[in-house]
């Protein structure tokens, strides 16, 4: 088990024949995942990397019957990307791309909410289920099948998670990096939820940074739900105030969003807060071998 | 992208919401050209605002170093707007926002009509803002009949003072939204009128201009039931520049740190901080924590570094060049996790500025780890270079101490 996407998810990418699109979904091949096409307005018709182009997303979900469509189209064209690939029936968009500008996202996060479908990202590494589907741009190799799951607003940061996990021989259900913008389509807390209903998720590693509430939400939430170990890291406990740290999301402003108070609340719910990104590994592996005591 | 007082004001105009007028100069002279046809009976007998022109905010309060003048004085008459030109402008304006770099300076005053003169009615001065609300994913409105007030105060003391109204995406700002609004201010007769044509038109230019907060404190009602903004605080999201060309040639660069307009313009997410220990990351959520990790190691981080997903050997020597003009960098710690960017093209990075800047006085530690990691290895240490290699996050941590000790 896993959540989001597994060997049987059919992915179509969206802004498939760029540089980007094509270099990922190569890597998404070769890792095993089912990429069954991908759709550039105007290339329709076309092959390429083996798989059949669309002019339309609609089109490449009908023949395809993809289920889960990733994007890699420019930020001033993504936000209508994301709303295509909703409304063509795909169940789970992820949108890598960075740079979108707020006022689309706020359009297309309530097109998407209307309609029902869930939208990892943008602005984030994508999601991965070991040994079943790379669905984003991580590297592959560095992730082992096993019951950890991760999740964290951050793309390199998670990767530096899942390695520490990697090396203390345990493995992963599924990774999900959520994205760093302000506007995100599913929060710590709809993903949280997501590893607490996985039976094959034995722990959760939930990091985040400055800047807005989600993890005290989810923190909340865990409190009163969650029975698996949690370890937990905020990224900025140095970052000052007033200033956007690379994600468009990462700011304290008004003295809200600290790192210090994050970690306040996560610790008050029970979270193994670690102080240091380089205790994640071990301290998910303490925590455990308590927990199976 | 922050704005300046003078160019918000000028952009929320044209979308039609009303202003105190006034004109932005450089000079003394061209000061007094703009006072003299500011008031239709010239300039004689009347009053002027004279502001400061900086990003910081805090000016009312803020006192220009040279003259102890403050950064926004009232005048009367073109022997005042002299005055206060020749006080406020070249000067230094220290503010509660930016005592810590050590205050900015003054190169363009707004010459503007003061409006708080007597009249029928009372005037009153109240508080607009927009912004995104996070945890809906709306613009939401705020407004308060404390104006002039710090909103965040505002919030705390008398939280039944604010009024907010959250915007439907799917149908945009409603009227009656815009009513509740000028109501729950206490707007009443002629001034609720010229309150909601304000409000509505305000969130045009909002939504028009892709700002990311848009701030009117105060925004004042006059003697004669005029609704205006006397202040304006704006500014852009960065990502929708693209499509504002007239406004991204608002940009005032000399309002920013030079060296991270240097690295903006190689295309590096670069934020100068206070500390001791440089840093070079790949990907902001672990160059956050590596700066953390700086400070549990006994460092202060000197700076925030991203260079992002194509960190290539210019890019990386670039940001060494950035790093190394700072002089309290007592060391460098370059950590990169390699998943889009490959590490031995960081590693060919590393070599390649050790190269072309010539000697580096300061040890460098050197972390990468991810995709060619052994290459990336292989090309340091082959190089010869007095790099430390450091593998995990934890022998990293430790070095960075030991380059301390």
């Amino acid at each position: 088990m896993s959540i989001l996407v597994n060997k049987d998810s059919k992915v179509i990418v969206q802004g498939f024949t760029g540089k980007e699109g094509t270099f990922h979904a190569e890597q998404m091949l070769a890792y095993g995942t089912q990429v069954v096409g991908g759709v550039t307005p105007g290339k329709g018709g076309m092959k390429h990397l083996g798989q059949p182009v669309f002019n339309t997303v609609y089109e490449a979900v009908q023949t395809t019957k993809a289920n889960v469509s990733i994007i890699f189209v420019p930020p001033a064209f993504a936000a209508d990307a994301i709303m295509e690939a909703a409304d063509a029936g795909v169940e789970l968009i992820v949108a890598i791309t960075e740079g979108i500008p707020v006022k689309d996202m706020i359009y297309a996060k309530h097109y998407i909410d209307e309609r029902g479908v869930r939208m990892i990202g943008p602005n984030c590494p994508g999601v991965i289920t070991p040994g079943e589907c790379k669905l984003g741009i991580m590297p592959g190799f560095i992730h082992n099948p096993g019951h950890v799951g991760i999740l964290s607003r951050s793309g390199t940061l998670t990767y530096e998670a899942v390695d520490q996990v990697t090396k203390q021989g345990l493995g992963q259900s599924t990774c999900v990096g959520i994205g760093g913008d302000p506007i995100i389509g599913s929060t710590h807390l709809d993903i949280i939820k997501l590893f607490n209903e996985d039976p094959d998720t034995h722990g959760i590693v939930m990091i985040g940074e400055i800047g807005g509430s989600n993890e005290e939400k989810a923190a909340e939430w865990i409190a009163d739900h969650v029975t698996k170990p949690v370890v937990g890291f905020i990224a900025g406990r140095t970052a000052p105030p007033g200033r956007r740290m690379g994600h468009a999301g990462a700011i304290v402003s008004g003295g809200k969003g600290t790192a210090d108070g994050k970690m306040a609340v996560m610790r008050e719910c029970g979270i193994h807060v670690v102080e240091s990104p380089a205790e994640i590994g071990t301290v998910m592996a303490e925590a455990l071998r308590a927990a199976a005591v | 992208m922050k704005l300046h007082e003078y160019q918000a004001k000028e952009l929320i105009k044209s979308f039609g919401v009303p202003i105190q007028e006034g004109t932005a100069v450089s000079t003394v002279e061209e000061a007094l050209e703009a006072a003299k046809t500011l008031y239709e009976g010239g300039p004689d007998g009347n009053f002027f605002v004279v502001k400061a022109q900086i990003h910081a905010g805090g000016r009312g309060k803020g006192t220009i170093k040279e003259t102890g003048s403050h950064g926004v004085v009232v005048v009367k008459g073109l022997d005042g707007v002299e005055k206060a030109a020749k006080d406020i402008l070249g000067g230094t304006l220290v503010t509660v926002q930016n005592e810590a770099t050590g205050g900015s300076t003054v190169r363009k005053i707004l010459i503007a009509q003061d409006m708080y003169y007597p009249g029928p009615s009372d005037r009153k001065e109240y508080y607009i803002s927009i912004m995104l609300d996070r945890e809906t994913g709306r613009d939401v409105i705020i407004a308060s009949s404390e104006g002039g007030m710090n909103i965040e105060e505002v919030a705390e003391k008398t939280p039944e003072k604010i009024v907010k109204e959250w915007v439907d995406p799917a149908v945009g700002l409603q009227s009656f939204q815009v009513r509740k609004i000028a109501f729950g201010l206490g707007f009443t007769g002629a001034a609720f009128k010229n309150a909601t044509k304000f409000i509505a038109n305000l969130y045009k230019a909002y939504k028009g201009l892709d700002a990311d907060m848009l701030e009117i404190n105060p925004m004042f009602k006059s003697a004669d039931d005029k609704v205006l903004a006397v202040d304006c605080k704006m500014s852009i999201d960065s990502n929708a520049l693209y499509r504002h060309k007239d406004v991204a040639a608002m940009r005032d660069i000399t309002e920013e740190d030079p060296l991270e307009v240097e690295a903006s313009e190689h295309h590096l997410n670069y934020i100068k901080l206070d500390g001791n220990v440089g840093c070079m990351v790949n990907g902001a959520g672990l160059a956050m924590a590596t700066m953390d990790m700086i400070k549990l190691s006994g460092g202060e981080p000197a700076n925030f570094l991203d260079v992002g997903g194509n960190a290539s050997a210019e890019t990386v020597e670039e940001g060494f060049r950035i790093i190394l003009k700072d002089p309290h960098v007592k060391a460098i710690l370059v950590n990169i996790f390699g998943g889009i960017v490959r590490c031995d093209r960081v590693a060919n990075g590393v070599v390649e500025a050790y190269k072309n800047i010539g000697e580096i006085k300061v040890p460098i530690i050197v972390r990468l780890q991810g995709t060619n990691a052994e290459e990336a290895a292989k090309i340091i240490d082959e190089s010869g270079l007095k790099v430390v290699s450091a593998i995990t996050l934890e022998d990293a941590a430790a070095k960075v101490k030991g380059a301390l000790a």
